[in-house]
């Protein structure tokens, strides 16, 4: 530790860091622009000068950027002298000069950092009496809105679009005063985390085109932690609510999983919420009713006489499915899951738990030196993730630029030093991926070629693993290259997932873990799935899909609970028709329409995430707690809250006895050996602070009594909360709450996201209080059996292809896949053939390709490639129509044509 | 007044001004040098004599080369680079022009040597895109120095390799800033480097690096054949060599002279460009190109060195003068440096891409006649805060070193511009829309 | 579309350099010579061969001030506006050029014969005022002398 002076009084801080982190850590109100914690320093701004000290008789001392700066022992400086003072005000003073003061009509207006720096300095008397410049702003797609007068020119945007993101459409153009931020001509920008330009930007260039078209102002919002549900990462949220509706999705800041940053499908796949076709009434037969009518009728139907299972879904809370399970009994209640992907995931945890070797969180993967992706297309699959593996890039740099002078936050030094230089960057995947750019090198092969290719990195690691034969030079060099590096690393990481249905690839991510393990405690490893709660349904007891079909088939069910999953996406069209018309009743919980509600006899309205409170448990195994943004209105409630109020009208012993959340979730976490102290990820509902509660709006929140006046101009009581100890009001503990209870972030004088720093133990670190979440597995052995099965290597057959899924970020993903917004971003259907099987076949440019898989014929346009392997095909199921069928299986080749309408399945183009 | 001048880089310019070829620059000692160091010198032995003549960068800054040259890693692996500046792009200054057009071979010479001295393996020279004659000639001479193995691998048997390329910028100023122009050569925006990392640590693609002042690497070649003392001899003063200093403006013959280190303003301006043309008083000057505070009459037998200048309260910079008579606008004078500044800015740090406009805008007024009390102010501030330190390069507190001597010695001019609501010299035409 | 001799140029460029995108500036250059300005689509194309996005490329291109993103003249003359030249009579004699070719600084003359740039000092101060036209320097330029020097560009 260092010891510091600042303005004369000693601290004591870890030195190396720069000064302003520093400051601000230490509760400092110190101004800055283009620092940001995940993005480092560049000293471009110059807002965050301070004085520094020779020595203590040094009076005059200089001017430095306190970003720029690293600490070191018994530094002196002052925040508050006059010179450093009225330079920071004249750095605002200066960067107003141009500014537009719109204020009134900006967006970003009341969570400005601008705004807030602005005060800070004290700057407010305009002295520049000549004409500003202005710009011409550009559309740059449904996501972000561009108003390039209101730019500082901090360069954080490309730092983080192009620097961070990898993004190639955003750039810095001209110079002088008339540096200008944007594309090179208008359009849409292609990277997938544009949307955090809108917080990135410290003012209000870029803004959430998707909440202006119904703008709030950020402190009007009613505001919840809630946790994304659009794939297995979990990365924390802020929701916010105006008017019953659902306006925006937020970053929230978690140390452990998103840090800073979110993707665009979390941050707008929001939109399914507020779908017009949203299921808002509750159905019995083909006549709307109530929900209360609905649920008398399930709980007749519940009576003697019926054989009723249930099937759960894994992307329904935790408390959802436990009370489906309960309701059901436990030998009735069904994973609503393929068996594949059943057996996928279960294998996953078993890896996790009875290996030696802990899951990576996001963060662990942005810190690893060295990291190999197998299998996955991480941008498609887990966003976040191929964000956190592009940072990874630089970590096996930084050592050696340190010891130049360099510290590794000294961004734009760094980023000179690597050059164009590729990192410890791995990635084995069926097809090129948008991360590729990151990778020294890549490999390309058939599933089965990726576990191979696995295989042979770990046999050279570990001699129990046996030799891979038949590779080629070249692979057994990069096979070489790889086993190297990651013995090299100090932190490496393995990354692989369900996507492709391939065990062996989980297997050899697995051996190669645990080998490195054997050599390096601090090796981890990542597995990505397919839904945000997967993990915790495959914790929670269960049968699999089949069985339930299985079931009713042979008449042991005649009454089936669906809850919050349209089995056309689990199983195939035909078989899925089959069961529910055996059925006497089909009873489906679900927020949207889809194949499953059509076939159902009573429907009764879902909670989505932001109409309720839930627990889900994360790819890491990790269980986050959401909470409800916004009661909803009409017959919308959380499933698992329907399920209590059956199990009231049919007295059901035990559901019965639970007469809330807090109930249920205790129950869960005795009754679920797996799943125990989820009840404990955070504060009970009684939890209050002095008496308080957590206020879901901020004190600023304004026109509560008049925004219902039109209806009725008594104000109305806001909602009580039984479930959390938060409210629906702006009253309640204006401090900082729990970590897993932050609605928003806010900080006197600190108005804009910014005011994270205030929130966190040290800048950029863990939350005060600890990350939320509670991490469910852990590994158990210290020395596991290594797998020892080498898969064949892929063989084509003539006439057919392997078929194989795809994954897109937009469209992949069944709820996100229904909000508007991402409607253009989501791409046509399509089978990608490889170029060789293309000249094989004598197939030409613009045909397209019928081909029958599962007894049922497909006709996709056709795209071709160089790199997948020959006899390999890939579609991306569940988009545009293309109907569910288990993958991987052989498909049928039958004719090629010039194509016409794409022709899938009528039913199926309805279940979308 | 020394009676023998040595004028060691220029005397055998010819009288022409065309480039000595390579045969001529050999018959007057050329390559001497290097066949001297190939011979047997080691690279460190270079560094000590060019240490021990004190040689001091001729580009502005004045920096101790061979002190930058030590901070180089001699045994990095390659590629090391050392680059010539040859950007040469500071108002009021063309003394670089000079050595580039007409004795090319001296520059390759000097780099050769100076790349030895840090091994070096790469070296370029950086050539503003204006300066065409000289491009023709370093191109011309590269070509010969490579024809004589002067060049490529293995020179003069000696086992050391060099090659060098010519690059031509696409203008900006900025590129003349040594990490600028790094950026620039890596076909990047010319904006300027954090340091640390020091070029000479991690340089250009993140090599060490080394770059030089034309004039100074064209200095290399004599110190390593008459040695330090000789070198040390040429100067009046500690500051040791020759000076290629320059006189333009209102004088009678503008031009450029090699002259021991340490003539004074006076002999430059009545001596050798023949006084102040007629019926015109001489009020000041800028010693070294628009970046340095103004000198004025008191100043006149100030001698012309690192040491003496900075005494005197501003910089030799590139030596060469620029010239205010009693008949040109003070204000208009510093209102054109200011808009040279302000267009050259790189926009990347806010106190010199904000407050540089803003600076040229306020002495427009005042020339304008619009001016306000309150604008000496407002140009007092920009002085005091776009010093040293407070923006992220040199360019910024450059420009402020000239506004803020002509606040002090022009007073009454600005005084009167503002009280009398007009420029009380020859009417200045309407500010020009510049694109 | 970039002509062959352009590409054989560029990749000559590329070929001296550690990192493909560091000869960005010299194949500018290259097409520059050739097609005197550099269009949007120009821009593209060069981008393309560098490997480069278009943003990449023209955010380097857009900050110096000699490569030209919008047309010019077949004859580009650059006026040092610098101190010394500005001394020296710099803004007689660009009245005087402004008259006489009737455009102003960034402007093109109607038969696309001349563009009038402003330029920083071209370094010979000893010859002010000075300008530039296409290779061809001009010092101690009087505005009488116009019309002859003009005269050369056709
Ligand atoms: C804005 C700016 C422009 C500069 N332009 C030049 C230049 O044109 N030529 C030059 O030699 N040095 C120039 N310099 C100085 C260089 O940064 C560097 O100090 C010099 O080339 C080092 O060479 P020397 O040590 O031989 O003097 C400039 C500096 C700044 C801040
Ligand atoms: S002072 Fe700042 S803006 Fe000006 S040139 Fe240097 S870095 Fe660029
Ligand atoms: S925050 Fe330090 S210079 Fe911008």
């Amino acid at each position: 530790m260092a010891i510091i002076f600042i303005d004369n009084k000693a601290y004591e801080v870890p030195p190396g860091r720069n000064m302003l982190e520093t400051c601000l850590t230490l509760g400092f109100d110190l101004p800055y622009f283009c620092w940001h914690p995940a993005l480092g320093s560049v000293g471009a701004c110059r807002q965050c000068a301070v004085k520094v000290y020779k020595d203590a008789d040094d009076k005059k001392g200089r001017l430095i950027m306190s970003c720029m700066e690293p600490v070191t022992d018994k530094q002196r400086i002052s925040i508050v002298d006059p010179e450093a003072k009225e330079f920071r005000e004249h750095v605002i003073e200066w960067l107003m000069t141009n500014h537009p003061h719109d204020c009134a009509v900006c967006d970003e207006g009341g969570s400005c950092h601008l705004q807030d720096m602005t005060v800070m300095t004290g700057h407010n008397y305009r002295r520049f009496q000549y004409k500003k410049r202005t710009h011409q702003n550009q559309y740059l797609g449904p996501f972000v809105n561009h108003e390039m007068n209101r730019c500082i020119q901090c360069y954080r945007c490309v730092r983080f679009y192009k620097d961070t993101a990898g993004g190639k459409d955003l750039d810095v153009f001209a110079s002088r005063g008339n540096v200008y931020f944007g594309r090179s001509e208008e359009g849409v920008l292609e990277n997938e985390f544009s949307g955090n330009l809108t917080e990135v930007c410290p003012t209000g260039v870029f803004t959430d085109k998707t909440l202006k078209e119904h703008y709030t102002r950020k402190w009007d919002l009613t505001m919840a932690p809630s946790v994304c549900h659009h794939c297995s990462l979990g990365c924390n949220t802020i929701a916010g609510e105006r008017y019953g509706e659902l306006r925006v999705i937020m970053n929230r800041y978690h140390g452990e999983v998103n840090g800073y940053f979110i993707c665009d499908r979390g941050r707008y796949g929001y939109q399914h919420v507020t779908a017009p076709d949203r299921i808002r009434k509750a159905q019995v037969g083909d006549k709307e009713t109530d929900r209360h009518h609905a649920l008398n009728e399930i709980a007749r139907v519940y009576g003697p006489g019926n054989k009723v299972i249930g099937i759960g879904s894994p992307r329904a809370s935790l408390q959802s499915n436990f009370a489906l399970k309960t309701l059901v009994g436990k030998d009735n209640f069904y994973h609503g899951v393929s068996d594949e992907e059943h057996r996928l995931t279960e294998f996953a945890i078993r890896i996790l738990k009875d290996g030696s070797v802990e899951a990576a969180t996001i963060k662990d993967v942005e810190h690893a030196d060295a990291v190999l992706v197998l299998g996955e297309d991480l941008t498609n699959t887990a966003p976040r993730m191929a964000l956190a593996v592009r940072q990874a890039g630089k970590q096996s740099f930084l050592p050696s630029i340190n010891k130049i002078g360099v510290p590794s936050w000294n961004d734009a030094a760094v980023r000179e030093v690597i050059q164009d230089k590729t990192g410890a960057i791995f990635i084995a995947t069926l097809e090129p991926t948008k991360l590729d750019d990151a990778a020294s090198d890549v490999y390309r092969g058939a599933p089965d070629d990726l576990g191979r290719f696995g295989q042979a990195i770990a046999h050279l690691m570990e001699e129990a693993i046996p030799e891979v034969s038949g590779l080629t030079a070249e692979t057994r060099d990069i096979v070489e290259r790889i086993a190297v590096a990651l013995l090299r690393a100090d932190r490496p990481v393995i990354i692989s997932g369900t996507s492709l249905a391939n065990q062996s690839v989980m297997k050899a991510a697995a051996n190669i873990a645990w080998a490195l393990h054997k050599k390096n405690s601090h090796a981890r490893l990542a597995f990505t799935f397919s839904e945000c709660n997967s993990m915790g349904l495959a914790l929670m007891g269960g049968r699999r899909l089949d069985a339930a079909f299985d079931a009713v088939r042979n008449g042991h069910a005649d009454t089936v609970i669906i809850m919050e999953n349209d089995l056309y996406r689990h199983s195939r069209k035909e078989l899925a028709d089959k069961i529910l018309s055996q059925c006497k009743n089909v009873i489906v919980f679900d927020c949207l329409p889809n194949g499953t509600t059509q076939k159902a006899s009573i429907v009764v309205p879902a909670g989505t995430f932001a109409e309720s409170d839930g627990t889900m448990v994360n790819n890491e195994g990790r269980a986050q707690r959401f909470f409800q943004v916004f009661e909803p209105a009409n017959d919308i409630q959380e499933s698992w809250r329907s399920i209590l109020n059956i199990g009231d009208l049919v007295s059901h012993p035990r559901l019965m006895k639970w007469k809330n959340f807090e109930e249920l979730t205790k129950a869960l976490a005795e009754e679920e050996p797996l799943l125990s102290g989820v009840d404990k990820v955070s504060p009970p509902a009684d939890f209050r602070v002095a008496g308080q509660r957590i206020p879901r709006e901020p004190h600023r929140y304004s026109g509560r009594t008049a925004m219902q006046a039109n209806i009725n101009v008594s104000e109305p009581k806001p909602p009580e909360d039984n479930d959390s100890g938060m409210s629906y009001t702006m009253e309640g503990y204006r401090g900082i709450p729990p970590s897993s209870m932050i609605p928003f972030f806010w900080s006197p004088g600190w108005n804009s996201v910014q005011s994270v720093n205030k929130y966190q133990q040290e800048v950029g670190g863990p939350l005060s209080g600890g990350d939320p979440g509670l991490r469910l597995i852990h590994c158990t052995n210290d020395s596991p059996k290594f797998f020892t099965d080498i898969p064949e290597q892929f063989k084509p057959m003539d006439g057919r292809l392997w078929l194989l899924p795809s994954h897109h970020i937009f469209g992949s993903d069944e709820l996100s896949a229904r909000s508007a917004v991402l409607q253009e971003r989501i791409p046509k259907a399509y089978l990608i053939i490889s170029e060789a099987s293309r000249v094989e076949m004598g197939i030409h440019e613009g045909e397209e390709l019928s081909f029958e898989v599962a007894g049922r014929t497909y006709s996709l346009p056709l795209k071709f490639s160089a790199t997948l392997p020959k006899g390999v095909a890939v579609m991306p199921m569940g988009i545009d129509g293309i109907p569910y069928v288990d993958l991987p299986s052989w498909a049928l080749v039958k004719e090629h044509h010039m194509a016409e309408v794409v022709t899938v399945d009528v039913n199926a183009k309805k279940n979308q | 007044m020394d009676t023998v001048m040595e004028k060691p880089l220029t005397e055998h310019i010819r009288p022409d001004g065309k480039p000595l070829s390579l045969k001529e620059y050999e018959a007057v000692g050329g390559y001497s040098a290097l066949r001297k160091v190939l011979g047997g010198m080691a690279p460190k032995d270079v560094q000590l004599v060019v240490k021990d003549s004190n040689l001091r960068g001729r580009g502005g800054a004045g920096f101790l080369t061979a002190l930058k040259w030590s901070f180089v890693p001699l045994d990095a692996p390659k590629p090391k680079y050392l680059i010539a500046n040859a950007d040469e792009m500071e108002p009021g200054t063309f003394k670089d022009r000079i050595l580039l057009e007409s004795t090319p071979h001296q520059l390759i010479e000097g780099m050769i040597l100076a790349a030895f001295a840090i091994q070096a393996s790469e070296s370029f020279v950086f050539l503003r895109w204006a300066y065409k004659v000289a491009a023709h000639a370093i191109e011309k001479a590269i070509h010969e120095a490579y024809d004589a193995g002067y060049l490529g691998n293995n020179i003069l048997k000696s086992g050391f390799d060099l090659d060098m390329h010519l690059h031509t910028g696409v203008g900006r100023y900025m590129c003349g800033e040594e990490t600028a122009l790094l950026n620039s050569l890596e076909g990047k925006r010319a904006t300027p480097r954090a340091k640390p990392p020091f070029p000479q640590i991690s340089g250009l693609f993140g090599r060490p690096t080394i770059v030089n002042n034309v004039e100074t690497l064209c200095n290399i070649p004599h110190i390593v054949n008459k040695g330090s003392d000789w070198f040390k001899r040429l100067s009046r003063t500690e500051d040791s060599g020759t000076k290629i200093y320059g006189v333009s403006g209102k004088v009678k013959r503008p031009g450029a002279w090699e002259l021991p280190m340490g003539v004074t303003m006076r002999e430059l301006i009545e001596e050798y460009a023949g006084g102040m043309q007629d019926g015109l008083r001489f009020r000041g000057a800028l010693p070294g190109g628009a970046s340095t505070d103004f000198l004025v009459e008191e100043h006149l037998d100030v001698r012309m060195d690192y040491a003496g200048v900075a005494a005197a309260g501003s910089r030799l910079g590139t030596g060469t003068l620029v010239v205010l008579d009693d008949h040109t606008c003070p204000v208009g004078f510093v209102k054109n440096l200011e808009h040279f500044f302000a267009q050259e800015s790189c926009g990347f740090c806010t106190p010199c891409r904000e407050g540089l406009p803003w600076v040229e805008k306020t002495l427009q007024s005042i020339e304008d006649g619009k001016g306000r009390e309150k604008d000496i102010d407002l140009l007092h501030m920009h002085t005091r805060y776009l010093g040293p330190g407070n923006t992220f390069c040199a360019l910024a507190p450059g420009a402020m070193e000239p506004l803020q001597s002509a606040l002090k010695y022009f007073k009454s001019d600005f005084d009167q511009h503002i009280h009398d609501h007009r420029c009380p010299y020859h009417a200045i035409p309407a500010t020009l829309e510049h694109a | 579309m970039l002509t062959a001799d352009e590409i054989t140029e560029i990749d000559k460029a590329i070929s001296l350099v550690p990192v493909r995108k560091a000869a960005g500036i010299e194949a500018l250059k290259i097409v520059q010579q050739r097609r005197r300005w550099i269009s949007d689509e120009t821009l593209r194309d060069v981008a393309s061969h560098m490997q480069m996005s278009a943003e990449e490329l023209d955010s380097v291109a857009t900050f110096y001030n000699l490569l030209f993103r919008r047309p010019v003249g077949r004859h580009v003359i650059l006026v040092c506006d610098s101190i010394s030249c500005w001394v020296m009579g710099y803004e007689n004699l660009v009245n005087a050029l402004q008259e006489r070719l009737n455009i102003k600084f960034g402007e093109t003359t109607r038969d696309s014969r001349f563009t009038l740039l402003p330029n920083c000092c071209l370094g010979c101060c000893d010859g002010a005022p000075a300008l530039m036209i296409d290779n061809d320097l001009y010092k101690n330029v009087t505005a009488d002398q116009l019309g002859e020097i003009l005269g050369i560009y056709e």
